[in-house]
């Protein structure tokens, strides 16, 4: 079962892409564009559609997703660890 | 089984001036704000017409009312709509627009409402709208080339799962229309930014990368202007990031899969401006769903892709909106809204080409005659786009 989708592997996040996923549970993600499968544990309760980092980010580091550039971490950000807009902000605007 | 696109036709209605429409309406459409009561009188009076009220007309200027001017006989000339009857405040304006749609051939009427009132107007536009509507009801479909179709595209309260599958399955689709001749649009200007330059490399030639460029930068610095906070809650919206979606950047590059991987973009348009030829456009305009649907159909496009995440529910009058969505959760909870269920790509128990196939399947069975969700529900949201204040 795939819990969360990945777009490359270069990628520092994935998209969870099932309801109630729990803090602690382990989670099976499909890296798409390469098509192969990691794990991952959760670190918090993270929604539908939200994202969890699947690689270490210190604070200001750039946020990788489609292999491209979507903004930076304001705070540190653990493998697992919900990341959203209370980490992450816009680099435009 | 993939589906077969050479040789493919659909069941349109033929227009005076070659182009082909999907529906059949007769529109009564009204100049400015002040109109919109004879106009929704007239349609009220005769059946199987349609009122398209708004808010706007009056006092617009300069670029602002040609944009005004530009949209409205757009819309009137757009090939789902069979025959107008055009009512202004005044003659004048009304007229204007009147024969604007009569360049098409297609038969217009306009009234204006000053020295007549209400009443009158409404009797003599009821009259040519009934004499409209018995023409129209007896126009017949005919089989046409898929090449006569034009098929817009905008994403709308989209979140996560936009990026992964509604998005790019319509970039799978836009992907197979291109090489037969289709025409084809997307937009949405600040709904590109991070992503620009992937877009700039997708331009056929050095002048369409600095028309499209131009048009990105255009749009910025209305942002720089007016902004007074990174745009957070409008852009993304609420929705976006109750769905997930934390940046612009982040946003764009979902949005941006629906121009696929292949197909090239060989023109630019501004707001509302009709397309001189097959390909893929993209045309200038805001990423709020309602104002760049409406420029889609004044543009002329006559069938309308929208992939949606949190599910956005517009429509349009006269432009059939076909909805997709891959997020499980909304197809759960909103499905009364949706024509094209892709849910199962984020199971990994369909691929993208197999959902690409499935909103092309929707895409002939929309232009035969099936309503979609958004026009039994009734959606008829018509929104002008406005660049300034009226004086």
């Amino acid at each position: 079962m795939i819990h969360f989708v990945v777009h490359d592997e270069n990628d520092s996040v994935g998209v969870v892409v099932v309801e109630g996923v729990k803090a602690g549970q382990e989670l099976t993600g499909w890296i798409m564009d390469q098509d192969r499968e990691i794990k991952v544990q959760a670190k918090n309760d993270i929604p539908i559609g939200h994202k969890l980092a699947i690689r270490e980010l210190k604070a200001d580091a750039t946020v990788i997703k489609y292999g491209v550039d979507i903004g930076r971490a304001v705070a540190p950000i653990r493998v697992g660890e919900h990341a959203h807009v209370h980490n992450i902000k816009t680099k435009r605007w | 089984m993939a589906i077969e696109l050479k040789n493919a036709t659909f069941q349109g209605y033929k227009r005076e001036n070659g182009r082909v429409g999907v529906r059949n309406h007769v529109i009564i459409l009204p100049v400015d704000d002040l109109s919109n009561a004879a106009c929704d009188a007239v349609a009220n009076n005769i059946k199987g017409t349609l009122a398209i009220p708004h808010p706007y007309g009056r006092l617009q200027f300069g670029a602002d009312l040609e944009l005004h001017f530009r949209t409205l006989i757009g819309t009137g000339s757009n090939p789902n709509v069979a025959a107008v009857v055009v009512i202004g405040i005044e003659d004048g304006w009304a007229k204007r627009v009147a024969d604007g749609i009569a360049k098409t051939g297609k038969p217009v009427s306009s009234f204006g409402i000053e020295g007549h009132g209400d009443m009158e107007t409404v009797r003599f536009a009821s009259k040519a709208a009934k004499e409209y509507v018995h023409w129209a009801s007896e126009l017949q479909r005919e089989e046409r080339p898929l090449k006569d179709l034009w098929v817009s595209t905008k994403c709308g309260e989209s979140d996560t799962t936009s990026g992964i599958g509604s998005n790019p399955c319509v970039g799978n689709a836009f992907d197979k229309l291109y090489p037969h001749g289709v025409t084809l649009v997307f937009g949405e200007t600040t709904e590109l930014t991070g992503g620009e330059n992937l877009v700039a490399a997708r331009c056929r030639t050095p002048q369409v990368r600095e028309r499209f460029m131009f048009m990105f930068n255009r749009y910025q610095e209305v942002v720089s202007r007016h902004k007074t906070s990174d745009l957070m809650d409008s852009q993304p919206t609420k929705g976006n990031i109750a769905g997930g979606l934390t940046t612009i950047e982040e946003k764009a590059l979902g949005n941006i899969q629906k121009i696929g991987r292949k197909c090239l973009i060989d023109g630019v348009l501004d707001k509302a401006e009709v397309p001189s030829g097959p390909g893929l456009w993209f045309m200038d305009s805001s990423s709020a769903a309602a104002e760049m649907v409406t420029l889609c159909a004044a543009s002329g496009y006559v069938v309308h892709f929208f992939p949606t995440g949190q599910c956005n529910v517009i429509g349009n009058p006269i432009l059939p909106v076909i909805k997709l969505c891959a997020n499980p959760r909304t197809v759960r909870l909103m499905a009364e809204h949706l024509d094209v269920d892709v849910s199962g790509i984020t199971r990994r128990e369909i691929n993208m080409d197999q959902a690409g196939d499935k909103l092309l399947e929707m895409m002939f069975r929309t232009a035969n005659g099936r309503l979609t969700a958004a026009e039994a529900l009734g959606h008829r949201e018509f929104v002008l786009t406005r660049l300034y204040e009226s004086a």
